[in-house]
């Protein structure tokens, strides 16, 4: 008997089961992108069939990082930029869970960014969301790693002399087999996108535009945005590595004229996940972790007879 | 060094294999009934550079390198880089022979392979030879090893004439060989081995009066150990079943060996991209509910500051392990030294709490590191194991008996999903996780996936339920629980006996003071003055948080005078237990030594001598006394 039985219940769930009674309510300022976050996450849980108690919800520093504050599941509001590495060994501990780490794009590909590319270049069985509103917003407006060259903000007064980093490229470059780019305007394909990254077996990217109406006028809303599996004027096979390469790098060449381009730029289903990788080495076990701490039959090993031998 | 005891040097290249045929020296050697000890003194390099091994071999027990050595079996270098006039790091090709001779005692044993060695090159050689009463023997190994089988084979042959010397039975040796060989590795072996002996045997006089290896017995069975092995195992044994890491020396050794053996009991090793993401696994992997460790070295330790505070503020139970090497940065990769006591006392910022013990030897790692988990889980804090590249990878005998022990594989102070249903929540409906009020500090913790047990654990302050608050009672409230945990755990340690070390004769008139590595060393040190009519006594403490302040209080008072011994420059035990103690400021002087390598026994001798007795100066540099605030 599982000593996690809300795990894998599979019962019916409402959207509003993932909202904490009375409080917290969100503190964003009105108009937030993070808001769009939050909705397509509840919307998508409820129709993942997810029970609260099953989900574990790992957030970055910043506003994204209160994500977890106001979506009710397990949560853990990690360190700036270390939300990968706490996320994914809470899946390797108890394979059960379903695992999602969330950011913004200063935590994920700032200071974070060497755990971005290990996590998915390891190909961990998660989910990981990254706001990104091309701003630091909590600290008040600086310039941050998708910052449009150009940009003026109080620490670049003279506008950013650096090329924004290229989030999708460098997730297809470091091994993730899931990549979508959506938008909070967007919360239909947003939802759905979270469904099939929750859902994809390995390690899936979602970069997450989330206007930022107080520090990145800029930026406004991303609209109109164009979903390019859908419309007739792209036309690319998101299973193609070579094909995805070439639709995100367009991508994020017309994002700052103005341009705003979403949808799933790569879906890689036969590449199997570090889990599973590492199943097949015997580099873990059988039997969620976790469980074992509760299995009073388990005859836990003894050093004294195991490994004391070559000792001798 | 007595009459009755064997300090062999083997001394080569890196990569030359010193190391594994001083091992399997060592244990031959337990095997027929002696006390072994080893001391290893390496460069930070793969292949090539001045490296040796030293085995300490007693009919009595013995816990410390000695003072110099009395055996040298100087090899080839196979890596050494050319000779050139002025080179900086001079000629390397003869450093297994010339950086040697200053520590060996006179009358001691030379056995050079003279297939590789020349002693002209070694300057005033022959006249030093005479001065110290020193039995050379050239033998051309390299030779004897190319005639049997390969030239890698030498150490064979040099361990054979060791047996010729010293009068050590070639099957003790022989047996070893064919356990740890394959066999066509072990037959041409076995023939350097013999031609070797031989040699020995037929061209030297054989009743030199040179050193020998004495007879013992061991009462029960043996095995040899290391302190990284020990503290693997202390982990294993407490149901540890995850660990993350990142290489670095010396550290490597703890992560090499769980990484070895985790997979055979169903357990799970991450090597991962950087010790900030090592430490933040093990704190995840902890928090979903799996017993977790990470480590590292110094500079890897820095890295692992955040993830070590998240621990503290979200009380996720860890155990980091601290392998201490000389610093600061990079330092001396390869060398020991116990200056990181301050780091991983206080770093992260905020107000720490966390327990640190510093095991001094494998016994010592064994049972502090059960402990450092036991009191993480319960407690729901970092544990820390602090010790260093000597205790790390130094082998000693111990009786196999002290491994003989149950797992443990309790996870502390959880909460069932049975006992979630009766327990307080808040109006989000999530569990009160941390709640203001807890036995001993400690407020239960549900693990995701548990029915009714959600809650947000984070690293900003937080109000039971884990919301974020900056609501001043509330964070009065979590902050005085969580440093009770410090109090509790203080009085738990209080009625642990043994964790730290009284030796010598309790009247002691003078104290010496020390911890982890040194304390081995220490304790021969002591026996020593005492039997040269001084009255001295010591005491080793091993918890360093929290500090045991009745304990060590009582040992200061009953002194008239304390010398702290430790390898740092800044005297951070002595520090540390002036402000534990809050006092005694005039009473305490200390002995430090930095130069890369352990204190030897006698320069804790002489050091306690001329200071303490003679208030004069040390003799020579290599230690350094700072004295007592009122001196």
């Amino acid at each position: 008997m599982s000593a996690f039985s809300a795990i894998g219940e599979h019962a019916e769930h409402d959207r509003n089961e993932y909202t904490p009674g009375v409080e917290p309510q969100p503190t964003w300022c009105p108009g937030c992108g993070d808001f769009g976050v939050l909705k397509a996450l509840k919307g998508a849980a409820a129709e993942l069939g997810l029970s609260p108690e099953e989900m574990l919800v790992c957030t970055g520093i910043g506003c994204s990082g209160k994500l977890n504050s106001y979506f009710d599941s397990y949560g853990f509001h990690t360190i700036h930029g270390r939300s990968l590495p706490v996320a994914r060994a809470a899946k390797l501990a108890n394979p059960g869970l379903t695992v999602i780490a969330a950011g913004g794009d200063g935590d994920g590909y700032g200071i974070g960014g060497n755990h971005f590319m290990h996590t998915a270049r390891e190909n961990h069985d998660m989910t990981y969301i990254v706001f990104n509103n091309e701003i630091f917003g909590l600290t008040k407006g600086q310039t941050s790693p998708t910052s449009p060259k150009g940009h003026k903000s109080k620490t670049q007064p003279h506008g950013s002399a650096k090329d924004p980093i290229r989030p999708l490229s460098m997730s297809l470059n470091a091994g993730a087999s899931y990549i979508a780019r959506t938008a909070a305007v967007n919360p239909n394909q947003a939802k759905d996108i979270i469904v099939e990254a929750v859902e994809h077996d390995g390690f899936s990217h979602v970069d997450f535009l989330t206007q930022c109406p107080t520090w990145n006028k800029d930026a406004k809303q991303y609209v109109p945005y164009i979903d390019v599996n859908e419309s007739e004027d792209y036309e690319f096979d998101n299973t193609d590595r070579s094909e995805a390469s070439e639709m995100m790098f367009e991508t994020e060449n017309v994002l700052n004229e103005g341009t705003v381009l979403t949808g799933r730029y790569y879906v890689d289903e036969d590449r199997p996940s570090y889990q599973q990788e590492k199943r097949r080495i015997g580099e873990i076990p059988e039997e969620p972790l976790a469980e074992r701490y509760f299995d009073e039959d388990y005859e836990w090993e003894r050093v004294y007879d195991t490994f004391l031998d070559k000792h001798k | 060094m007595t009459d009755d005891e064997l300090i062999w040097r083997i001394a080569g290249g890196s990569g030359d294999g010193i190391a594994s045929t001083s091992q399997n020296f060592a244990k031959a050697l337990m095997r027929a009934g002696l006390h072994v000890f080893t001391h290893r003194h390496y460069p930070s390099r793969i292949r090539g550079g001045h490296t040796y091994t030293e085995v300490r071999v007693s009919a009595d027990p013995v816990r410390s390198r000695g003072d110099g050595y009395n055996f040298l079996l100087a090899l080839g270098d196979s890596f050494a880089r050319n000779p050139q006039e002025n080179a900086y790091y001079g000629n390397e090709e003869v450093k297994p022979l010339s950086e040697n001779l200053d520590e060996l005692n006179e009358g001691g044993v030379i056995v050079y392979d003279s297939g590789l060695l020349d002693t002209d090159d070694i300057p005033d050689f022959d006249e030093r030879v005479e001065e110290n009463g020193w039995h050379v023997y050239d033998i051309d190994l390299r030779t004897i090893a190319r005639d049997h089988g390969r030239e890698v084979m030498r150490n064979t042959a040099g361990v054979a004439v060791t047996c010729a010397i010293a009068d050590i039975e070639p099957q003790v040796i022989k047996s070893l060989m064919e356990d740890s060989m394959p066999e066509k590795v072990f037959e041409p072996n076995m023939s350097v081995f013999d031609d070797a002996y031989d040699t020995v045997r037929e061209e030297f006089d054989a009743d030199a009066p040179d050193v020998s290896v004495p007879e013992g017995e061991h009462d029960e069975e043996q095995v040899l150990i290391s302190g990284s092995d020990a503290i693997a195992y202390g982990a294993l044994d407490e149901g540890c079943r995850f660990i993350a890491g990142y290489p670095m020396t010396p550290w490597t050794e703890v992560f090499t060996i769980m990484s070895q053996n985790l997979p055979e009991v169903g357990g799970i090793s991450e090597q991962v991209e950087d010790e900030i993401a090592a430490a933040a696994l093990a704190v995840g992997a902890s928090h979903a509910g799996v017993k977790a460790m990470s480590g590292s070295s110094g500079g890897g330790f820095a890295l692992m500051s955040e993830p070590l505070g998240l621990a503290e503020m979200t009380e996720t139970p860890v155990v980091l392990v601290e392998a201490m090497r000389v610093g600061p940065s990079t330092g001396m990769p390869t060398k020991p030294e116990q200056a990181d006591l301050e780091h991983v006392l206080y770093t992260s910022q905020g107000d720490s709490h966390r327990v640190v013990f510093a095991p001094s030897d494998a016994v010592e790692a064994y049972k502090q590191t059960r402990r450092a988990f036991q009191i993480a889980y319960e407690y729901q804090i970092p544990s820390i194991v602090l010790y260093d590249q000597k205790n790390g990878g130094e082998l000693q005998n111990v009786p196999a008996s002290v491994f003989d022990e149950e797992p443990n594989p309790d996870l502390g102070s959880i909460i069932t999903e049975a006992e979630l249903e009766d327990a307080p929540h808040d109006p989000s409906g999530k569990y009160n996780r941390f709640q203001h009020e807890g036995e001993k500090g400690v407020s239960p913790r549900s693990l995701p996936g548990q029915e009714g047990g959600r809650y947000l654990a984070t690293g900003n302050e937080h109000m039971p339920a884990g919301h974020i608050s900056e609501d001043p009672d509330n964070r009065v409230n979590q902050v005085n629980r969580r440093m009770e945990k410090m109090e509790a755990i203080r009085a738990d340690l209080d009625g642990d006996e043994d964790t730290n070390t009284h030796y010598g004769p309790e009247e002691a008139e003078y104290g010496i003071m020390t911890f982890g590595s040194q304390q081995g060393t220490v304790e021969e040190a002591v026996d020593r003055l005492n039997d040269q009519g001084h009255s001295v006594k010591m005491l080793g403490v091993s918890e360093m948080a929290p500090y045991p302040v009745a304990e060590v209080t009582e040992f200061v008072e009953s002194v008239d005078e304390v010398l702290v011994v430790e390898m740092n420059a800044s005297a951070q035990f002595r520090g540390l237990t002036q402000k534990e103690l809050g006092r005694y400021g005039e009473k305490l002087s200390s002995l430090l030594k930095y130069n890369g390598n352990p204190f030897e026994p006698g320069e804790i001798v002489d050091g306690f001598v001329t200071s303490i007795v003679e208030d004069g100066t040390l003799p020579g540099h290599e230690t350094k006394f700072v004295p007592a605030a009122s001196d």
